[in-house]
């Protein structure tokens, strides 16, 4: 697609992509590019000498049962979170999509907290599940669980799918509630017609037709996972106790950190590109868009 | 017509209600602790109603900070997200809208090379490049800069394929006019195609900015002064001591404070916000 009408000028539409393209090639191109060469170097201990080892930082990896459990670990939290997450919104947007009084106040009171960012949802959610001055635990306590997130591993991780789902809630709701509002009344009230009633109405003809918005979902919120939940692991564990709640994102910051491994740390951001790239095509393959290219 | 019995309207009524409930609990326990006393959190014994230490919890943490570990008053805190949240805003859009007009309304060597190296740069996100962009940032010196804050965050497509995408839509009419009018293409992009983006400029200002304020991985690696902090970095440093020192109240009050421009943002911009939201992903 192109248009018709155009200016003619040979240097003006240089001058104007150059900010972009000059941000885009120091802070992205030149970074990545530094990433991809540094996955296949080694440096020695003292970092005097470097030397070109093709696959090995790679190869080492895969043999680490650390990194292997993290990439395990980063798809459970992902497949958990945009579940339990996406469920809940579904069920909240169907309820508002139907003709209720204050449906906008309704709409406005579940949008909001898109905006609290990933930190202070982890902040929010560790006081509120702090095993010692907790308000939740207390409740916990009483119906007999031994909650201690801070020692427990696997309540650790219940705690960051929860409090990674919570946020992430608004943000399906809108886009179920677009979804929703999109589906011409007349096709359900066809059904309703055929003596369809609503919970069959909505498995039957609701649901497949909301199938793309579920599926677009789907993606962001596992993307989301991958990247996002890193303000609010950093805040509530620390990607611990022990490793129990260290995805990718929060290895390759405390390799790359810690343990100054660049060329593993390097070869960890190289691996998750690639991983972001194939969920990026498959949105774009699977999805419709309005955009066309 | 689709009937809705009423029985059905006060489960939907409850089951909203539910939600918000859910939604709206943690933050509302984040500002009931931070009106109450420290000593009395600390013991578990925490009360479900509001205390009376508001004023002099939100007095200490806008303008003298915790007392041990971040030794910065939340209030600069706040200055240094709203510097950085409005220089990725501004600076994305302006860069993106100005590369935009470049490649819909121009024909020149290498259009689509460039379209292509920016519309890549979708699907990396910061977090996975961020010891080598960390590197080239030391090396320009601009750690511990507004500069270094924003400019890697301002690497990115969404703005420049909204904005092309709707220059697309702009009949081709309007140009001829203005070209007959005299115009070239300085006086169009400003009389002409500036206003008429006004709109999505605004609902993608209000996205960017709840996205820069919210900003944590980079901000936390690039700064190290105390007076460059931004508040996302100064609440995870208050409770890095050990449990017994972390002074609740003021925590709970900076999440408050947080969450507060952002929140109201998306509640006072709601149409802008939601249309922002839709455009930018899709």
């Amino acid at each position: 697609m192109q248009k018709q009408a155009i200016f003619q000028s040979k240097l003006l539409p240089y001058a104007l992509v150059a900010p972009q393209l000059a941000v885009v090639l120091i802070f992205f191109y030149w970074p990545a590019l530094q990433a991809v060469i540094q996955s296949f170097l080694l440096q020695d201990a003292f970092g005097l000498s470097t030397s070109f080892v093709w696959f090995e930082n790679y190869l080492e990896l895969f043999r680490e049962r650390a990194y292997f459990e993290a990439i395990l670990r980063t798809f459970f939290f992902s497949f958990a979170i945009a579940v339990s997450s996406l469920s809940f919104a579904l069920l909240l947007a169907v309820m508002a999509d139907k003709p209720l009084r204050g449906s906008m106040l309704y709409r406005t009171l579940l949008i909001w907290p898109y905006a609290v960012a990933p930190p202070v949802v982890g902040v929010l959610w560790i006081f509120m599940l702090h095993p010692s001055l907790g308000v939740l635990s207390r409740y916990l306590r009483a119906l007999g669980i031994d909650w201690n997130p801070l020692l427990d591993g696997d309540q650790a991780a219940a705690l960051i799918i929860l409090a990674a789902a919570w946020k992430q809630i608004s943000y399906n709701f809108l886009f179920f509630l677009a979804g929703l509002q999109s589906i011409p009344r007349s096709v359900i009230e066809a059904a309703a017609i055929d003596g369809a009633r609503p919970m069959r109405r909505f498995w039957t003809v609701i649901f497949p037709l909301l199938s793309p918005t579920i599926f677009f979902l789907l993606v962001v919120n596992i993307v989301y996972a991958f990247f996002d939940t890193f303000g609010i692991i950093d805040t509530m564990t620390r990607g611990g106790p022990g490793k129990s709640t260290e995805t990718l994102v929060y290895k390759v910051y405390t390799d790359g950190l810690l343990g100054g491994n660049l060329g593993s740390s390097a070869a960890q951001s190289v691996i998750l590109m690639i991983m972001v790239i194939v969920l990026t095509g498959i949105q774009f393959r699977f999805v419709e868009r309005k955009v066309t290219y | 017509m689709v009937e809705e019995e009423g029985f059905r309207r006060y489960i939907a009524h409850i089951v909203l209600w539910i939600g918000i409930a859910v939604v709206a609990f943690p933050v509302y326990l984040a500002f009931v602790a931070s009106t109450q006393d420290n000593a009395v959190i600390a013991n578990g014994q925490m009360s479900l109603l509001p205390g009376g230490h508001f004023f002099k919890t939100y007095y200490q943490t806008i303008f003298v900070g915790t007392s041990g570990t971040t030794r910065e008053p939340v209030g600069h805190m706040m200055l240094n997200s709203l510097v950085m949240a409005l220089l990725i805003a501004v600076g994305k859009i302006a860069i993106s809208i100005i590369s935009a007009y470049a490649i819909v309304y121009f024909r020149f060597p290498f259009r689509m090379s460039i379209f292509w190296l920016i519309f890549i740069t979708l699907m990396l996100p910061v977090e996975v490049r961020i010891y080598p962009t960390y590197k080239i940032v030391a090396d320009l010196h601009m750690l511990d800069s507004y500069a270094g804050l924003s400019l890697p965050l301002i690497a990115s497509a969404t703005a420049t394929l909204l904005f092309r995408q709707f220059f697309m839509t702009v009949p081709d009419e309007l140009l001829e006019a203005s070209r007959i009018d005299g115009a070239g293409p300085f006086r169009f992009f400003w009389d002409t195609l500036l206003p008429l983006s006004r709109t999505n400029m605004a609902a993608l200002f209000v996205i960017l900015f709840i996205l820069g304020w919210n900003q944590y991985l980079w901000p936390l690696l690039i700064t190290t002064r105390d007076d460059m902090q931004t508040i996302q970095i100064g609440i995870r440093k208050m409770i890095t001591t050990t449990d017994a020192l972390t002074e609740w109240p003021v925590v709970m009050a900076t999440a408050v404070l947080a969450m507060l421009p952002p929140v109201f943002v998306v509640v006072a911009m709601q149409k802008l916000f939601v249309r922002g939201l839709v455009e930018t992903e899709k």
